[in-house]
């Protein structure tokens, strides 16, 4: 009601306002009668999730939007869950084995837990997922290409044969990366518009309740939950905010308790950071990690000379980038692989280290001295405008290159256009782009340096028509290699090599940050933190 | 009963404009959304962050981006015949029931705002004629001129810090309370309580305008003839100035009001971002981004429709206001 009397007042000030403001009045009580809300239980205990945008579904089956990894393992568990180190934890699966050999997996099932329908989780619904996901799954193709025969010898029992190993594959299942969903409501239809998709039916800690759209979506506790006590919380609820500034202020409100991937602007981090009813959280981050790079066009006529390219490199300074661009919040690297993958990464500095001096004799060498006393050519820098950093590192790329003579224009697209540039049209010189390691770099990394993944109209492949043949041997061996200190020296050598070769110019790891009220407890748990089940979090 | 004619007349004759306009905005909007690079599945591989030539594939399949485009127009305007808006696969729904649920926010916050910004509008513009020239005129004008020249996202901004952080009377975004246990007075309070400052945001601009506009024909007016009459026959100062000077001064008030119905439409985008209103502007945007087309398409027919619906409205709001004008 102080909504009416905060404007009413100042119009009951003009005499003939008062028939307009009854009039208004009461065309506002019509508009708020059309909209009653439905009851839902009181005292309940609430947890509320941020999102900036709303998910394309519910379950990352088909489609693996961070919005939907973000939600789905709420209803739609997986067979392991992953600590911080990347070690398997039991969810689904309560035992596992994988052969000497690594070409048998072995899980053995959790008892008595029921799909929210109330049937039975069985084998048969993770043989099923499995095969499924192989098929629809956008990566599923390349996780599960080894995987050559499921096997349910009993209700509680999967066999994975494999026709090579893959070392990787042990930390594929958690619940956002390999959901496993019902058989009876999957079997014979089609993945994509399948109504769960809409309406979810899992095993997870939570049951769908509703998904109001453009609006929030509604989660309620599974009573009937396998791992009773939990859930400790009686409702979950995400909401939508796209706007950076009002996720800020509802963080700041007790409007949200939580959200994750650094839910608000980097600039209010220092801000909110002094807050004591918030509380940003490092963990939680390590099942997938970032590297920004700036990418080449290898077909180029500069970029075809590495001399080019490594005046490009020496023109960086990432510490600036480091501090400006991400206000600290990031680990510089000048390897492909992140430093999240502790076990892989390479900490070697570059061999191109900052140096403008470098810089322009390479370009001297390479025949490019300036035509007008300053310049030497032009390019134009595209930059992925999924994240806001994007655009101010491309700022900050041309404002270094100009000082070694390289005039850059910026180029600003929506997502749609720039993915048909980059990897259908290839219409572009060099771009700010971000790739995520996923949790091993067979997975995320290869597709980026591997020749054989330089494919036209295939997203995050091999932008840069990169080919190196002791790369391929190196990264196809790591691939099935089932040694892991073999595996480790493999991926040395090719950060080494593509080190030196430069086709892209890694740069910096952005760090991820958690932030929640400190009313929300045991929110991060696992290596994928708020994208896990959310079983154990509770408010105090 | 004259009114309802009228009303039943306009209808008619603005639905018989309508179609072939609505038609070819369809049609349009279809052909220049093909110019537009990349296409629905290039953002869900986009923001997926992976993808393969067989997913990329089965997602064209899915959009049906794999007909030619005439195919595509021919099937989107069967379905139109068949009064279906088509279905998105991206939302994995019905286009019409995936407005639908958005539209009555929109309407709530268009009417809303709509009827802030004339209320207030026309009540600080008859102050302002009432007292031209003096102190309360002065101050006002001041007032009006911030409203008019600070952007409504700025606005709406500023108040959230204001009401919801520092005196935390009114919640800073969205649409309800979610997941409270409402019903009756504090549920309609509730709702009040999340529409204050959209509808405040959104109608600033507006009053703005209303307000000089009020001011301005209401001091025309006040110079005509039939004024003098009025003071000649002795009315009270008040009656003229409601029953005679405001009534007429009115008419080029809710005329550039109607034009500003579809501009408020538009304009929705930034405060349903700002406040996270579950709208159709933010479900347009999106659609854009995402290069769901057929998503896209339905908001602007039924944009366009809600729009010529507000015209018919405004047209028997003249009538009532200036009963000669039927005569035309």
């Amino acid at each position: 009601m102080m909504v009416l009397t905060s404007w009413g007042g100042e119009a009951a000030s003009g005499r003939s306002a008062s028939v307009w403001r009854r009039s208004a009045l009461a065309a506002l009580l019509l508009g708020a009668a059309i909209l009653l809300p439905q009851a839902s239980p009181a005292g309940a205990a609430t947890v509320t999730m941020v999102q900036a945008t709303e998910p394309p579904t519910l379950v990352s089956l088909t489609n693996v939007a961070t919005t939907a990894l973000a939600v789905s393992a709420k209803v739609t568990e997986g067979l392991l869950e992953y600590d911080e180190k990347l070690d398997p934890k039991p969810l689904l699966a309560t035992a596992w084995d994988v052969s000497p050999d690594g070409l048998t997996y072995t899980f053995k099932l959790r008892d008595g837990v029921k799909w929210h329908d109330g049937k039975p989780f069985t084998s048969e619904d993770a043989a099923f997922s499995i095969d499924l996901l192989k098929k629809v799954h956008p990566r599923g193709k390349t996780t599960f290409a080894n995987v050559s025969a499921i096997e349910t010898p009993d209700p509680l029992t999967v066999v994975l044969r494999l026709s090579k190993p893959a070392p990787y594959l042990i930390k594929a299942f958690a619940p956002a990366e390999t959901p496993i969903v019902a058989k009876h409501i999957y079997a014979g239809t089609d993945p994509a518009s399948n109504p769960n998709g809409n309406a979810p039916i899992g095993t997870g800690p939570f049951k769908f309740k509703e998904w109001a759209r453009g609006n929030y979506i509604a989660y309620e506790r599974n009573d009937d939950y396998w791992g009773k006590p939990d859930p400790k919380v009686d409702q979950l609820i995400v909401k939508f905010i796209p706007d950076a500034a009002a996720r800020s202020i509802a963080f700041e409100s007790g409007g949200v308790d939580f959200g994750y991937r650094t839910p608000v602007a980097l600039s209010d981090v220092e801000r909110l950071k002094a807050l004591p009813n918030l509380k940003f959280e490092t963990k939680g981050a390590s099942y997938s990690s970032n590297v920004t790079r700036l990418e080449f066009n290898l077909d180029n006529e500069y970029f075809k000379d590495p001399r080019v390219r490594q005046a490009i490199a020496h023109a960086i300074d990432r510490n600036v980038i480091v501090k400006t661009i991400h206000y600290g919040l990031a680990t510089p690297t000048s390897s492909p692989i992140a430093p999240g993958l502790a076990q892989f990464h390479d900490p070697a500095p570059s061999p191109y280290a900052y140096d403008l001096k470098a810089a322009a004799k390479l370009l001297d060498e390479a025949g490019l001295t300036p035509k007008d006393g300053r310049t030497r050519f032009h390019l134009t820098l595209d930059y992925n405008p999924i994240t806001t950093e994007g655009r101010r590192l491309a700022e900050y790329i041309r404002a270094s290159l100009a000082r070694i003579g390289i005039a850059v224009d910026l180029r600003a697209q929506d997502i749609s256009a720039f993915v048909r540039r980059i990897y259908t049209d290839r219409d572009f010189d060099f771009v700010v782009n971000g790739a995520s390691n996923l949790f091993d770099p067979t997975v995320g990394v290869q597709r980026l340096y591997w020749s054989k993944s330089f494919q036209k109209g295939v997203p995050f492949s091999n932008a840069t028509h990169y080919s190196n043949p002791e790369v391929d041997r190196l990264l196809e061996q790591a691939a099935v290699e089932n040694d892991p200190k073999v595996r480790v020296e493999l991926f040395r050598k090719f950060q080494e090599i593509v080190g030196k070769d430069i086709p892209d110019i890694n740069l910096v790891s952005p760090t991820f940050l958690t932030l929640h009220n400190v009313r929300v407890h045991d929110l991060v748990t696992t290596a994928d933190g708020a994208e896990g089940n959310l079983a154990h979090v509770n408010v105090k | 009963m004259r009114l309802l004619s009228r009303a039943g007349r306009s209808l008619g004759r603005t639905l018989l404009q309508a179609v072939p306009t609505v038609l070819g905005i369809v049609v349009l909007n279809f052909l220049f959304l093909q110019l537009v690079p990349g296409d629905a599945a290039d953002v869900i591989a986009g923001e997926s962050g992976s993808a393969t030539l067989e997913s990329m594939e089965a997602l064209r399949r899915q959009f049906g981006l794999d007909q030619p485009v005439l195919v595509q127009l021919l099937s989107y305007l069967d379905h139109l015949a068949h009064f279906s808006l088509g279905f998105s696969p991206r939302y994995n729904m019905p286009v019409g029931e995936l407005i639908m649920s958005r539209l009555p926010f929109t309407l709530l916050l268009m009417v809303s705002a709509f009827t802030l910004s004339l209320v207030l509008g026309i009540a600080f513009g008859t102050l302002m004629a009432a007292f031209a020239r003096r102190w309360p005129d002065r101050l006002l004008s001041v007032l009006v001129l911030v409203l008019y020249s600070a952007p409504g996202f700025w606005v709406g901004l500023m108040a959230i810090v204001l009401f919801s952080v520092k005196l935390g009377w009114l919640p800073s975004g969205g649409a309800m309370t979610i997941g409270a246990d409402l019903s009756g007075w504090p549920a309609i309070a509730d709702r009040l309580a999340h529409l204050a400052l959209p509808s405040f945001s959104l109608a600033c601009f507006f009053i703005a305008v209303y307000a000089r506009l009020t001011r301005s024909a209401m001091l025309e007016v006040e110079r005509q003839d039939f004024v003098r009459t009025a003071q000649a026959k002795g009315l009270s100062a008040f009656t003229i100035q409601t029953r005679h000077v405001l009534r007429n001064a009115l008419i080029p008030v809710t005329t550039v009001a109607g034009l500003h119905l579809g501009n408020m439409l538009g304009g929705a985008i930034v405060v349903e971002t700002v406040f996270g209103w579950p709208g159709m502007g933010r479900l347009a945007l999106d659609a854009v981004m995402a290069r769901d087309f057929s998503v896209l398409l339905g908001v602007l027919l039924l944009s366009s429709f809600v729009v010529i619906f507000a015209n018919v409205f405004i047209d028997l709001l003249h009538a009532w206001l200036d009963p000669r004008i039927e005569a035309h």
